[in-house]
């Protein structure tokens, strides 16, 4: 009743619609126009940064509770599929579920004392606990130490979750899981559990005296944001076949997964899309254009981004398209 | 192991007040007006590179470099208030998070652009050697530090506490439009907060200079340090944050010396969560 009241059904065929269908078709037809392995590569790790920033938006902008810890997932989500494959085995289509339920077991027990905690003390003690999980992983030798994990290169298979010869199947993958995501987000926007999620955010005081039970639906946000971080990491652990506490544990991880979601729109659908859209061929573009690795000029341009987006639209891009979007619709 | 305790606990002390400097800073803007300064140990890392070049280019020593590492930090400080902070006052907090924050990734990666990430060391100090004190070895650079770290405290606490515009600082902090119901300007008090707290690791960045590697994270160690500081100490107080400096400092070393150097700051992170977890307020928080 509640739900059927607020999300109208879509006519047949709205603008909405369409713009989204063209949208798809592009999506999957971008590997057939942009065949150069670079392009495709581009563009895995778009879809990726927009799958994390996406998983981060749950917690960080539905529910409002800014976290620069994710890097803690995402490593964590690495690590398991890395070490279940490594140890045990096991393969890698088993371990992305597997890096997605282990990251949420473990956000639970990170969520505990943090959410306990409000404002700047939440965020800091974030950065504080991925501080501490990198620190333990570095010194841990069983899982590699600082020296991080190599995964065998076996031969090329859907089964073995490796190829070589073309990008193409992990194109497809990363865009399944990206369409997953937003699919579960959308969900969440409509059902109950998603009002409450903004209700923390806007009120938690009234959220609270209304018989919302804030912690534990702040906690839901947290499993449902870590899993999908933890998959991603275990992707990326499959992607590049080499990990190590600096790559996928440290702090630079968790501002760049934040930053997707922030620049493009926090508390929107679309917005870490967006968000990864922009940022991701920024940063190849200038490390291209300016040659070298560890100059770091993509940072000094998020950076900016950052600080002006905070200062004019803290709700970021998609907002400002939104708000341009309705100055034209009143000409 | 145990005859190197007083010396290890000394060497902690000494860190400790460095940290209670850096720390006095970020309670400071955070006691006048609610904002955690992400930037502030990028601040302290421009002020070590103000004190490098002059060293590198016209061979002042960071002895009499730091009054001009001050004054270029007060600017700075002074001006992200004017630019930045002053316009996301009345936003939700999360802006002003990332305001803060976006100035630090700038920060950061603009020193790495411009100076390399290298390791950069002020090869011939004045201040260099070793005394010897009740048996005990103490680098001079790390004492004159300590002691300059602690009168600097000293000043800013004396400042806030005995002086007319110290106690303009504590009424806006108290209640902002009472405050200005009696004339005080609070733009004026918050940009003169935000240079005071950017002096501050003028200070501290000046004394470490001497004695410190300089690279364009070092912000990120002394700042993650403050962090805890300030939340052990108490948001908003300086005997707090001095208090909970030497703390930090000498749990820091003790727990290298008696667990292991890689996990000195595990300890120091763990205990942050024990803090707030225990007493949010900290040891001495009161705003």
């Amino acid at each position: 009743m509640e739900q059927t009241q607020v999300r109208r059904p879509p006519r047949a065929l709205s603008p909405q619609r369409l713009v989204l269908f063209v949208f798809m078709f592009a999506a999957l037809a971008y590997p057939w126009v942009f065949r150069l392995p670079f392009q495709r590569r581009l563009m895995v790790v778009v879809l990726l940064y927009a799958m994390l920033g996406q998983a981060w938006n749950i917690l960080g902008g539905y529910t409002g509770q800014v976290s620069l810890g994710h890097a803690v997932f995402f490593g964590i989500g690495a690590y398991t599929s890395t070490l279940l494959h490594l140890k045990l085995g096991v393969t890698p289509w088993i371990g992305l579920p597997a890096a997605g339920l282990v990251a949420a077991l473990v956000s639970q027990f990170v969520g505990y004392p943090c959410f306990r905690l409000k404002g700047h003390y939440f965020v800091i003690a974030t950065i504080v606990l991925a501080q501490i999980v990198q620190a333990l992983f570095t010194n841990w030798d069983w899982a590699g130490g600082a020296l991080g994990l190599r995964l065998p290169l076996l031969p090329e298979s859907l089964l073995n979750f490796q190829f070589f010869s073309t990008k193409l199947p992990y194109y497809y993958i990363s865009l399944a899981l990206l369409a997953i995501v937003l699919a579960v987000t959308y969900l969440l926007e409509g059902s109950k559990a998603g009002y409450y999620f903004r209700a923390i955010k806007e009120d938690p005081d009234a959220a609270r005296s209304l018989g919302v039970d804030i912690t534990s639906y702040k906690m839901l946000a947290m499993a449902i944001s870590a899993f999908f971080t933890g998959v991603g990491g275990a992707f990326y652990a499959q992607f590049v076949l080499y990990i190590d506490p600096e790559s996928v544990l440290a702090f630079k991880t968790s501002v760049l997964i934040m930053l997707i979601a922030v620049v493009g729109g926090i508390g929107t659908l679309w917005g870490p899309v967006l968000g990864a859209f922009i940022l991701i061929p920024l940063s190849e573009f200038t490390r291209v254009a300016l040659g070298g690795a560890g100059r770091a000029l993509d940072l000094v341009v998020y950076g900016i981004l950052i600080t002006l987006v905070a200062v004019f639209e803290p709700r970021g891009l998609w907002a400002l398209g939104e708000r341009i979007k309705a100055l034209v619709a009143r000409r | 192991m145990l005859q190197q305790i007083p010396q290890v606990v000394l060497s902690g002390l000494l860190n400790g007040f460095i940290y209670a400097l850096v720390a006095v800073g970020l309670t400071l803007i955070y006691g006048v007006m609610d904002i955690v300064n992400f930037a502030h140990g990028e601040f302290l890392m421009l002020s070590m590179y103000v004190v490098f070049w002059l060293y590198t280019l016209v061979h002042l020593d960071p002895i009499f470099s730091l009054p001009i590492s001050v004054l270029v930090l007060f600017i700075v400080g002074a001006l992200t208030h004017k630019l930045v902070v002053r316009r996301v006052l009345k936003a939700p907090m999360s802006a002003q998070i990332f305001a803060t924050f976006g100035l630090m990734v700038f920060l950061q990666s603009a020193a790495q652009f411009l100076w390399s990430p290298n390791y950069r060391l002020i090869k011939e100090p004045l201040l260099s050697g070793r005394i010897s004190l009740l048996g005990l070895s103490l680098g001079k650079p790390q004492l004159v530090a300590a002691v300059g770290a602690l009168l600097a405290t000293g000043f800013v606490y004396w400042f806030i506490e005995r002086t007319e515009t110290g106690r303009a600082l504590q009424a806006v902090a108290e209640d902002q439009e009472a405050a200005s119901l009696m004339g005080i300007n609070s733009d004026r008090i918050f940009t003169l907060a935000w240079g005071i707290a950017a002096a501050c690791v003028g200070v501290a960045g000046a004394l470490l200079a001497n004695y410190y590697y300089i690279f364009p994270t070092v912000g990120t160690v002394f700042v993650l340090m403050a962090f805890v500081t300030v939340a052990l100490g108490g948001f908003g107080s300086v005997p707090g944050a001095l208090i909970a400096g030497v703390i930090m400092g000498v749990v820091e070393t003790l727990a290298g010396l008696l667990i292991s150097p890689a996990y000195k700051q595990v300890v120091v992170f763990a205990l942050y969560m024990v803090v707030v977890l225990v007493r949010p307020q900290g040891l001495l928080g009161e705003w």
